[in-house]
């Protein structure tokens, strides 16, 4: 049977993951999750509502962010005012009928909230308890709450991004989405592990260090060589140049603001570009002749390249490129990737109705999984839209409970 | 309690960092992961570097040292016969194949998903390609600097504090080749998926992973806001007020963005006034006023250097972060409490200290950190141990340079 003729066959099938998140860097793990197929119910209350219900993402509506909405996918909403004891007790009850708690709270606030892995784990040793935090959960900085511009500059990335002459670079919001693709590997490896062992565990993931890990080849480069402070080749930034590569660079094109990336790695492909360019001279001039002469000749080269690039679109540039075999590509931007047919054809793009937002336009799944297709089933939750659902279908509540919860604000 | 991958056999054909991390992440969690490399030249990434004293040597890559922690080395080339039919017999028996050649060229060598499928039912076959498997631009060629920029974020960087000083420069690419470990951090994550539909549903599968897509996929609050609010994010971006800061050894991130930070921050600044002056007081009037709020930091910063700046700022609760570079983050005493970096002995390269997990699981078993492999190390163990191959036939195909 295929995957298309069974549409319940979805890689975590029968998972339940409690998302006790805010913001980005919890949110975005739990979303993977959620389009791989667990049943992911967020908890959330209007007294202490997530910050991409919040200005500047929404204004008078929490249901109406377009950022939560993207954030949020195929999630459950229950509310539950976590200042409350009975909606712990609530809290509680849900964890011991689930598979995995995510939570990237400031440290210290889940244990005194009484929903710390030592309480959880007693409810249900086989829990998967994933924490998300800044610096980590121990050590001297752990009590330090963490930003994501904080670990772009701690984690040594902004250190490597930008020209060498130039301030660090300025990475935003994708450095919680790093943090929380990390968190979700390491979330998928305590599932797994408990599939097959049925242990559950607890996993502290230090953002910092999530985002340390991709600067390896420079920390290489202090263990080898002491050069922490930018003498290597790979230990500062260096703009849009490579290390063994020349041309290698983002070029302007015709068009406001309009750049096209070419990368050149070996004689081959010069010669190639040469020939596409309308410059088959430049094949035998001493300069460029090989790879070593063409680097220590890049600004020349750069210049030369440029005034090529500008008569053309970053689309003409590339697409005469990568006929003659030349690595070449746009520098995209929002517009330029919404109209991407390459990316439409592969469903990066998606279309889903919201009931308050209307028509969104959200990104798709990150992997193709032939057999267990991850999919967007579901907009975002609205706030509590699914408190029937967990409190009564799965907790067995009666309708008089629900009642007299939201009467004393423990359901709010 | 044993490591989740325990038993688990991963094969990685694939080279430089983008499939290499993917099989990192997994092979620190107990995977069995047998690195599959070209004869003679091996991974790309041996010849990258850095290197001890900038002497290039295979065995002594850094950015290959680093990605290839816990794994194995052998080397084959599968576009022979001989090679195809040792490959073949690897993965007739392996979980997990991650690859990362131009699509169609592993179907070409009759090594594709459907042709290893038929000897391997429950094979998971991970495929991390720039443009992934299908689609117009799959057939693109790229490097990083390609698939960053096509992925939207490259448009966006370095940021308004280099847009100030270089208006005329391009945007750039994220440095330490960003996008390569953001596809192999989403492989793991399909690989992982693909791993627990296998134990419930006793399938393989084919995991399509796009380098384009992966770096494109982290960045949905940006594109999303942008969309909404109807602008495009560019390299100017920049925070109102606060951001970058330079001090005397460096610069720090400094966003005081709530009253309550901006109170701690002026405090710790030795200006408490400024937290009662109401062109400040808000965090409105700071909007309005940032250029004043700017030039009052970067006055206290630039007479401190970034530690001190640091230690000084970050109990406050103030979003703080110095700009670290490998030193920095070596010294790190929080990095330093958490082990992050531990020493592993390399027979060539010796001893070095690598970055080894960011995070900790409470049920895995302390087990050594094996250094990298070196190129086809395990070639004897693994053909002729494993396979059952005959030392002579290792030898002869050896002349012939298929291992």
């Amino acid at each position: 049977m295929t995957a298309k003729s069974n549409p319940n066959r979805t890689a975590l099938s029968g998972v339940r993951v409690l998302d006790l998140t805010n913001l980005l860097a919890g949110p975005f793990p739990s979303l993977l999750l959620a389009l791989l197929g667990a049943e992911v119910i967020k908890i959330e209350s209007e007294a202490q509502l997530d910050a991409a219900r919040r200005p500047p993402y929404a204004y008078d509506d929490p249901d109406a962010s377009p950022v939560f909405n993207t954030i949020n996918l195929n999630k459950l909403s229950v509310q539950l005012n976590l200042k409350e004891p009975e909606a712990i007790r609530l809290v509680h009850g849900l964890v011991s009928i689930s598979d995995a708690v995510v939570e990237n709270m400031r440290p210290g606030v889940m244990d005194r909230l009484g929903l710390g892995y030592q309480q959880l784990g007693k409810i249900n040793p086989t829990l998967v308890f994933a924490s998300i935090t800044g610096a980590g959960g121990t050590g001297p900085e752990s009590s330090y709450p963490g930003y994501a511009p904080a670990f772009n500059a701690l984690s040594g990335l902004g250190h490597l991004t930008g020209y060498p002459d130039g301030p660090p670079g300025e990475l935003h919001d994708s450095i919680d989405c790093r943090v929380g693709a990390t968190a979700a590997f390491a979330i998928l490896s305590g599932l797994f592990h408990r599939l097959r062992t049925g242990e559950g565990q607890f996993i502290d993931l230090s953002s910092r260090e999530s985002i340390a890990m991709f600067t390896g080849e420079a920390l290489m480069d202090f263990s080898m060589n002491g050069n922490g402070a930018g003498n290597g080749t790979t230990s500062i930034r260096r703009g849009n140049r490579s290390p063994g590569m020349a041309p290698h660079g983002c070029y302007p094109c015709k068009g406001q603001d309009a750049w096209v990336t070419i990368a050149v790695s070996d004689d081959t492909e010069w010669q190639a570009f040469c020939g596409a360019i309308g410059h088959p001279e430049w094949i035998s001039e001493p300069e460029f002749r090989d790879s070593s002469l063409r680097q220590k000749n890049q600004e020349t080269l750069d210049l030369l390249i440029g005034d090529w690039t500008q008569t053309k679109s970053p689309n003409e540039a590339t697409k005469l490129l990568q006929s003659a075999g030349v690595a070449a590509a746009p520098s995209m931007t929002r517009p330029d990737l919404a109209n991407d047919p390459h990316l439409i054809a592969r469903g990066a793009w998606q279309r889903l109705e919201h009931p308050v937002l209307g028509r969104q336009t959200v990104q798709g799944p990150p992997w193709i999984l032939s057999e267990t297709p991850a999919s967007i089933h579901s907009p975002s939750p609205l706030l509590g839209q699914h408190n029937e659902y967990v409190l009564q279908g799965l907790l067995g509540a009666s309708k008089a409970e629900l009642a007299e919860w939201l009467d004393a604000g423990v359901l709010n | 309690m044993a490591a989740p991958f325990k038993g688990i056999t991963v094969l990685e054909y694939a080279g430089f960092v983008a499939g290499p991390y993917c099989g990192r992440l997994l092979a620190d969690l107990g995977a069995e992961v047998v690195k599959i490399e070209a004869p003679g030249a091996g991974d790309p990434a041996r010849g990258y570097g850095p290197f001890p004293g900038n002497i290039p040597n295979r065995e002594k890559s850094g950015l290959f040292l680093h990605l290839s922690l816990n794994k194995r080395s052998i080397t084959v080339d599968p576009s022979t016969p001989s090679g195809k039919e040792l490959f073949v017999k690897l993965a007739a028996k392996a979980d997990v194949l991650i690859e990362d050649c131009s699509p169609g060229r592993m179907s070409d060598m009759g090594l594709g998903f459907a042709q290893l499928q038929e000897l391997n039912q429950s094979l998971i076959y991970v495929s991390v390609t720039p443009y992934g498997q299908t689609g117009p631009h799959s057939v693109w060629k790229a490097q990083h600097i390609n698939t960053f920029h096509a992925s939207g974020e490259g448009y966006t960087l370095p940021g308004g504090a280099t847009y100030a000083k270089f208006p005329e420069r391009p945007p750039v690419a994220a440095g330490a080749h960003l996008g390569e470990y953001d596809a192999g951090l989403m492989a793991a994550s399909g690989t992982v998926a693909a791993l627990y539909a296998r134990q419930i549903w006793g399938i393989g599968q084919h995991v399509d992973i796009s380098k384009q897509e992966a770096t494109f996929g982290l960045n949905r609050l940006m594109f999303t806001q942008s969309e909404s609010e109807g602008h495009v994010v560019d390299r100017t971006r920049s925070y109102v007020y606060g951001g970058i800061f330079p001090c005397n050894d460096g610069y720090v991130m400094l966003y005081p963005r709530e009253d309550r930070q901006w109170r701690a921050l002026v405090g710790i600044m030795g200006n408490p006034e400024l937290a009662e002056d109401e062109r400040f007081s808000a965090r409105a009037s700071r909007i309005e006023n940032a250029g004043e709020v700017n030039a009052a930091i970067s006055r206290w910063t630039q007479t401190l250097g970034k530690d001190e700046i640091y230690s000084l700022v970050a109990p406050s609760g103030c979003p703080v972060g110095l700009y670290a570079d490998s030193q920095d983050l070596h010294k790190s005493p929080q990095l330093q409490a958490r082990k992050f970096f531990r020493e592993v002995d390399h027979p060539l390269a010796g001893q070095l200290s690598y970055p080894v997990r960011p995070y900790q699981f409470s049920g895995l078993p302390e087990e050594a950190t094996i250094a990298a492999p070196l190129l086809g190390q395990h070639n004897n163990e693994i053909f002729c141990g494993q396979l059952g191959l005959p030392p002579a036939e290792l030898a002869e195909l050896r002349r012939a340079g298929v291992v």
